[in-house]
């Protein structure tokens, strides 16, 4: 198998084919933008109490586990600072206190330039934050609904028998950022397919779970069960972690797109064609 | 190497520039005339999922008493800058009546003794706050039905209207907050006047305030003077049916 980075001495027989459908582009694109908004509104929101804590209220006697403020130093300067379990950082400019969209150093959470609205608004915020929850979970159903009338779900993700032999050699190469080409460039690798499955009916649906479990009204539905994730403000911290670990993906997710040919991975996700080496060339 | 860095640079200074225009685009949505209204839909769209998968009388947890706040934080006003009620407050309330008027049969003034003499309920619930955070209380008091059958609300009644004494800015705006008749006739919704075995502190809404335990802190009105029935809330403060719901929150907090 040759390397993708390999220079192209002699151009092998190149074709493209396509390989996202159209329903599939425009949902991961109408993702992409639905949760940039509900990471930068909930951020937002976050601002309004910029506190974490475990357990079933805010006031247990034990301290956040999270929290950014602002304090005064003994020569009088003011500072951010960040506290994770018990540990205090000093994060000036960055968590804690930073400049607003006007440039004055304010007491804040997150920094103005990644929140929506910029200065603090929570009213807002939750505006932008209801609305982009709808559609992204509209968009996620409509996209698993696809996915399983498709059979993309079945044909595409879901790992083969040869796949979960393959485990072992498919974290070398990664490891190695070595990536497939030819016909086998066609197929997901299983890293690839337990990482989007896992995303897609994992840390999604736990996302909005999460976030269900915020609502005084759905709590009633079964008094009690939030308490099956530690009670309310831990499913606070809970819904906070996975928008964290979703931000973690998407960083891996475009690095690799980076590292195993940025155009040829864009222009698919864009009009679907993906351009691969014939395989009879290697 | 020199390339890599100056594509990551590049790559880095795509994505800030494109958050940057991003929020500067939000930001001037947020502020136009049209946009709150449109964005108002997925607040509608919560309201509506959020009754469909509960019922009108579904109870909130209830918690133990190993659950409660070491101290149950105050918020928004806590101490109301007003003479009337300060007066009212240094005299322990004796002179304190709530007035139920509006469109009922019998307009009631009940003093603070004659509320407790009703049935009482005690329940030990957490108050979630728009701001995130949640505290643990136990309360006693009477449920807002029972105060309501006595004043006995006309058929077109549909919302119970709070006016409490806490002025909100300088022109003497005071708070206010409404419900619909199926949150004031929920079992767990009091007029509360004990906070944790005592009487209600002034921090947190001497001598009434209101408990509705499957919506936002900001619904659950502290000093509270009259209870008014209404058809619609629109002629009410900013007409949005509440003094934060003016400020742009929603009227049904529920999330």
């Amino acid at each position: 198998m040759t390397a993708a980075h390999r220079p192209s001495t002699s151009t092998p027989n190149r074709y493209q084919y396509v390989r996202h459908s159209m329903p599939v582009r425009v949902m991961h694109w109408v993702n992409v933008l639905a949760l940039l908004m509900l990471l930068m509104s909930g951020l937002q929101i976050f601002n309004a109490h910029p506190a974490l804590y475990w357990g079933k209220s805010s006031y247990t006697g034990r301290r956040p586990v999270l929290q950014m403020y602002s304090r005064q130093t003994a020569d009088g300067r003011d500072i951010g600072v960040t506290e994770v379990f018990g540990r205090t950082f000093h994060t000036t400019g960055v968590f804690g206190l930073s400049e607003d969209s006007g440039g004055g150093l304010t007491e804040r959470g997150f920094p103005s330039w990644i929140t929506v609205p910029s200065n603090q608004w929570l009213a807002m915020g939750r505006r932008w934050h209801f609305v982009f929850e709808w559609v992204f979970v509209m968009n996620g159903l409509l996209y698993v609904a696809y996915g399983l009338w498709s059979r993309h779900l079945v044909n595409d993700l879901a790992p083969t028998r040869q796949d979960w032999r393959s485990i072992g050699r498919s974290v070398l190469d990664h490891l190695r950022f070595r990536h497939p080409s030819g016909e086998a460039a066609k197929r997901y690798n299983v890293l690839q397919k337990i990482t989007y499955l896992g995303v897609i009916f994992g840390l999604l649906p736990f996302m909005i779970l999460m976030g269900f479990a915020l609502s005084p009204r759905l709590d009633s539905l079964w008094p009690g069960w939030v308490d099956l994730f530690g009670g309310r403000q831990s499913a606070r911290t809970l819904h906070f972690l996975t928008a964290l670990l979703i931000v973690l993906f998407t960083l891996i997710h475009v690095f690799e797109v980076i590292v195993s040919g940025l155009w040829n991975n864009l222009r698919s996700m864009i009009t679907g064609r993906y351009e691969v080496a014939d395989a009879q060339k290697q | 190497m020199h390339r890599s860095n100056s594509r990551r640079g590049f790559i880095a200074g795509f994505l800030f520039t494109a958050c940057a225009a991003v929020i500067a685009g939000c930001d001037r949505i947020s502020r136009s005339s049209w946009a709150p209204k449109l964005l108002r839909g997925g607040e509608l769209a919560n309201r509506g999922v959020q009754r469909a998968l509960t019922s009108k009388t579904a109870l909130a947890q209830e918690f133990s008493e190993s659950d409660l706040s070491p101290e149950f934080r105050s918020n928004g006003t806590s101490d109301p800058e007003d003479d009337d009620y300060q007066r009212s407050a240094a005299a322990g309330f004796a002179d304190w009546t709530l007035r139920v008027d509006g469109l009922v049969e019998t307009v009631t003034e009940l003093s603070l003794r004659e509320l407790r003499s009703m049935r009482s309920r005690t329940q030990i619930t957490r108050h979630d706050c728009v701001e995130g955070w949640s505290a643990i209380g136990k309360w006693t008091g009477v449920p807002l039905s029972e105060v309501l059958l006595r004043a006995r609300p006309r058929p077109a009644a549909r919302y119970v209207v709070f006016h409490c004494a806490d002025p909100m800015d300088e022109n003497g705006t005071r708070y206010y907050e409404s419900i619909d008749l199926d949150e004031a006739n929920h079992p767990q919704t009091i007029l509360a006047y004990e906070l944790n075995g005592k009487a209600l502190p002034v921090a947190n809404g001497a001598p009434l305030r209101v408990r509705i335990e499957r919506q936002l802190g900001y619904k659950m009105a502290k000093y509270i003077m009259r209870i008014e029935l209404v058809e619609e809330f629109k002629q009410i403060g900013g007409g949005k049916g509440g003094y934060w719901e003016d400020q742009g929150y929603e009227w049904y907090a529920g999330i």
